[in-house]
């Protein structure tokens, strides 16, 4: 069961920018791309925790503002030769707003 | 259908092309891969600790079969290629294997050079260049005892080295008068050729072989002259040749290697060559880090990208015989135009020599302790003029004042969990498996993998060491001008001189001139090129947040549990008991855990959450205090004693001078962090001399000082010039900061941009031309107009700038 949960509207969250969303006691940050894509990953770097939410938005990536590990955000993984996952959480856009599934998050391979 | 790529020559540098062609474009061809020789890819350099029994050949494999395997690549081993039918685009194989290429890539390497003198093909006589040659050495040495090389260069000595380590009797006999004459000057071999003959090593110098004695195998060798001796084995190491037979017999044009042009493409456009095989304007290049740069080109064009071309390779020479070290690069003899800085330690066998010409570096030669060769030839290719530490440059780069890695600076001497790299926790053996089990070669490499180096860099020069050490063999990085960053193959100068030009106003703009490779940049250009934008035309560029990193965009240092420091402004570390109030009643209201008097002489409030941090700059808004930039790439602090007006030592009213200096500068942003300090007297109680602009008060006046550091490498500052009344101190100050604005690159502090443009730079800006320090000045003046505006007050309250920065997206979850 894929359980949608409706966030926000796209244009709260800045263009290669992002946003924090608290929910569950789960700290997941909104990541918005330049093509307004938009992506969550759970709002901790695999390396050292840090606030991922708070770097750099580049691509479909991310850089972590502790250490400079670069994140994939449309799987979490990090950019070789940097290594571990961050978790991942499936996200639609409708009509300008943002859903994410909360369940169904996952901790890709 | 895929297109075909043949790879002839199952060496270093072809294999390094696929590697680099398989990381950008891994499906592009259908591969194959001939090599003579019957292994998989291996580490040629390492063949002298193979022979020396410090490594063995499983240590030095590359790429086993199951790479080639993996990547889906046909490999042909023990399968010499004989011909190429450029007509029908087939290569054929001794044994009559036929592949047809669309593009074909030589890597065919070089041969030994084999004198022609009478019993060159007797048994026992050998070259040095592959594994059925260290093989054939080993066998030999392993029952008999009288070894002769013949060739006292690089390779030779290696040679004899190792055949001394197998426990055989060894003669170098060599043509000229020193060793590694090409490579050394006569002091410098004279040490080296005194350090061998104390392991045992003897030599004949200044003579030629004229015949190998024996009837079938080898029993000795005749000199010119009469002389003969005893050799059960006798290794040619006098020289290598490009290996281009094939090629030529194909037509394609060859001079002293395969001509190629800088896509490494030869005249046939469908062929291209790289490595050792290769002649790329005029130069024949036998060492690893040229190669590796050619295969990065070659499989950008390979990859139907196209942007990268080759423009040649400045090199230098290292011999790594284990505790033999020695180094050299570019002009290190000299002559009448230059002049040389030498060290000589006889009894720790150390040699220096540095070949200066107009206060730049020309060339160097060392012996006994190369840890600082990198450094040399980095400022050689940089063309950096070292007038200003000419006194230090001999004792090398990591003299006494480096932090973090305790003062050990030679890899040998390491424990294996030796920290190195302080910043990152990385250990001596962190790197050493890094670079065995992940075939690493350049520091770029360690630092991606390990992140050892990738911080504030003052390790890099232990971890080239560890490099070299691990890699034993003859392994040099040749750096280049770098680029901004991956993004592009522009240079920080090159970027900002288009902004310039081209009067560019947004990073957009920037990205699409000069044709950025990712379309919207990275974590290490978008902040450089924001910082440009905002530094050449202030008021006009608009400054982008999310191009900044977090701490100047969130005006706040983030901490490491993610939460965030806020230290307000206090001018020249002067305070009022209502602003300690006010600051205490912002620790008591938001519960602050952690209250410290920073560095700076001011007081910061740590572990606040981000979505407070608008409430407690409105409340410290309202009590007059303001933002202190302790996050920014701006001016930090102006630190001061209390001067004349107190201290019965003070000449000057320092306070009262810290106090103008910081209204005057605060806001402006800068390549770096920027650090003030103002003493009242020279007993510098505000350590102004380790500051970037330092003002130390004498009875006649103020003594400027610029460049110091108090950080990672401790350095000294430099003195400027002597002023006599507050107005000048002013100008000058203001003219310096523009100077670095416009002149250092973006996370350059101003103690190595002043290294890297020289004392000379700054002060004929400066001091010798009154109209450019004053236009200097104004331009600072004017663009502070623009940037003078406290960042809290322009973020708190209603309508406050990035309101959505600090607040969380508000959502009510209900699910069961």
């Amino acid at each position: 069961m894929v359980d949608w949960i409706e966030i926000g509207s796209v244009n709260e969250i800045p263009s290669l920018g992002s946003r924090v969303v608290h929910a569950n006691g789960e700290e997941v940050a909104l990541f918005r791309t330049a093509n307004d894509e938009i992506f969550a990953v759970r709002d901790r770097c695999p390396h050292k925790e840090g606030p991922l939410s708070q770097g750099i938005v580049h691509g479909k990536r991310v850089t972590c503002p502790m250490h400079n590990l670069v994140l994939d955000l449309s799987d979490g993984k990090a950019v070789h030769p940097d290594e571990g996952c961050a978790m991942v959480y499936p996200v639609k856009v409708e009509e300008g707003r943002i859903w994410i599934a909360w369940q169904s998050a996952a901790i890709p391979e | 259908m895929k297109e075909k790529l043949v790879l002839v020559g199952n060496g270093m540098a072809g294999v390094r092309t696929l590697e680099e062609l398989l990381k950008i474009e891994p499906d592009l061809y259908d591969i194959t891969v001939f090599g003579s020789e019957p292994h998989g890819n291996y580490n040629r350099i390492l063949l002298s600790p193979v022979l020396a029994g410090e490594k063995n050949i499983g240590d030095i494999m590359l790429n086993d079969e199951n790479w080639y395997q993996e990547n889906n690549i046909t490999l042909h081993t023990g399968k010499e290629v004989v011909e190429i039918d450029r007509r029908n685009r087939k290569v054929i194989a001794r044994d009559g294997t036929t592949e047809k290429y669309d593009r074909l890539l030589l890597a065919t390497g070089s041969n030994s050079i084999i004198i022609p003198i009478p019993g060159k093909d007797l048994q026992g006589v050998v070259t040095f260049r592959n594994i059925s040659d260290v093989k054939a050495m080993l066998d030999i040495s392993s029952e008999k005892k009288q070894a002769l090389v013949i060739g006292g260069g690089l390779l030779g000595l290696e040679a004899a080295y190792a055949l001394k380590q197998q426990g055989m009797f060894v003669t170098v006999v060599h043509l000229m008068d020193s060793l590694m004459e090409r490579q050394l000057d006569p002091e410098a071999s004279a040490m080296l050729k005194k350090t061998l003959e104390n392991r045992g090593i003897q030599f004949l110098m200044e003579t030629s072989t004229e015949a190998l004695l024996g009837k079938h195998r080898v029993y000795g060798a005749r000199f010119k002259g009469g002389l003969e001796i005893a050799a059960d084995l006798v290794v040619m190491a006098v020289g290598i040749r490009p290996n281009i037979d094939l090629a030529k017999k194909a037509n394609i044009y060859c001079d002293r290697g395969v001509v190629v042009n800088d896509t490494m493409q030869t005249y046939d456009g469908r062929i291209y060559a790289v490595g050792e095989c290769v002649q790329h304007k005029d130069q024949v290049y036998g060492l690893v880090a040229p190669l590796f740069e050619q295969a990065k080109v070659c499989a950008n064009h390979l990859a139907q990208l196209g942007f990268a071309l080759y423009s040649g390779s400045l090199t230098f020479s290292k011999l790594k015989v284990t505790g033999v070290d020695l180094f050299s690069t570019g002009d290190f003899m000299g002559d009448d135009t230059t002049e040389s800085i030498v060290m000589k330690d006889v009894d720790r066998g150390i040699y220096k020599k540095i070949v200066l010409k107009d206060n730049r570096i020309h060339g160097a030669v060392m012996f006994g302790d190369t840890v600082d060769g990198s450094w040399y030839y980095q400022m050689l290719r940089d063309r950096t003029d070292i007038s200003g530490f000419r006194g230090q440059l001999l004792y090398g780069q990591s003299h006494l004042g480096d932090s973090g890695h305790g003062g050990v600076n030679t890899a040998a001497d390491m424990e294996d969990d030796f920290e190195v790299c302080g910043c990152n926790g990385v250990c001596k053996k962190d790197i050493v498996n890094a670079v065995t089990s992940k075939g690493l070669f350049t520091l770029d490499d360690v630092r991606d993998h390990t992140k050892a180096s990738s911080s504030c860099g003052s390790c890099t020069g232990l971890v080239e060491q560890i490099l070299t050490f691990t890699l034993g063999g003859d392994y040099s990085e040749a750096p280049k001008a770098k680029p901004l960053c991956k993004c592009t193959d522009y240079t920080h100068a090159e970027v900002r001189q288009t902004i310039k030009k081209q009067r560019l106003m947004s990073i957009r703009s920037v990205m699409d001139y000069l044709e950025h490779r990712s379309p919207d940049g990275c974590h290490v250009c978008r902040p450089a090129i924001n910082y440009y934008l905002m530094s050449s035309w202030p008021g006009e560029a608009a400054d982008d947040p999310q191009s900044r990193f977090i701490n100047e965009r969130a005006h706040a240092n983030i901490q490491k549990d993610g939460t965030y420091s806020v230290i307000p402004r206090v001018w020249g570390g002067l305070v009022t008991p209502d602003e300690l109030r006010a600051i205490a009643d912002a620790a008591d209201k938001y519960n602050v855990s952690t209250v410290k008097i920073t560095g700076g002489q001011r007081i910061g409030l740590y572990g606040l959450k981000k979505n407070e941090l608008p409430e407690v700059w409105s409340d410290l808004n309202k009590k007059g205090m303001s933002s202190g930039y302790a996050y920014g790439k701006s001016l930090r602090t102006v630190k001061t004693c209390v001067g004349k007006e107190w201290c019965r030592f003070g000449t000057q009213d320092s306070t009262s001078m810290g106090v103008t200096l910081e209204k005057l500068t605060w806001g402006s942003w800068m390549p770096h962090k920027f650090k003030m300090a103002v003493s009242g007297c020279p007993r510098n109680c505000a350590e102004a001399t380790i500051k970037d602009f330092g003002v130390v008060a004498v009875e006649s006046g103020w003594e400027l000082h610029i460049g110091g550091n108090g950080g990672v490498k401790v350095r000294p500052t430099e003195l400027l010039c002597k002023v006599k009344t507050d107005q000048e101190v002013i100008e000058y100050c203001c003219a310096f900061v523009q100077l670095y604005r416009e002149d250092a690159y973006y996370l350059e502090r101003t103690a190595p941009w002043i290294e890297r443009v020289g004392m000379v730079h700054v002060r004929k800006q400066l001091i010798e031309d009154d109209q450019n320090r004053k236009a200097l000045s104004e331009r600072f003046m004017n663009s502070q107009k623009f940037a003078q505006k406290d960042p809290w007050a322009e973020r708190t309250g209603e309508d406050g700038f990035e309101k959505h920065e600090f607040i969380p997206l508000e959502v009510t979850i209900s699910h069961g």
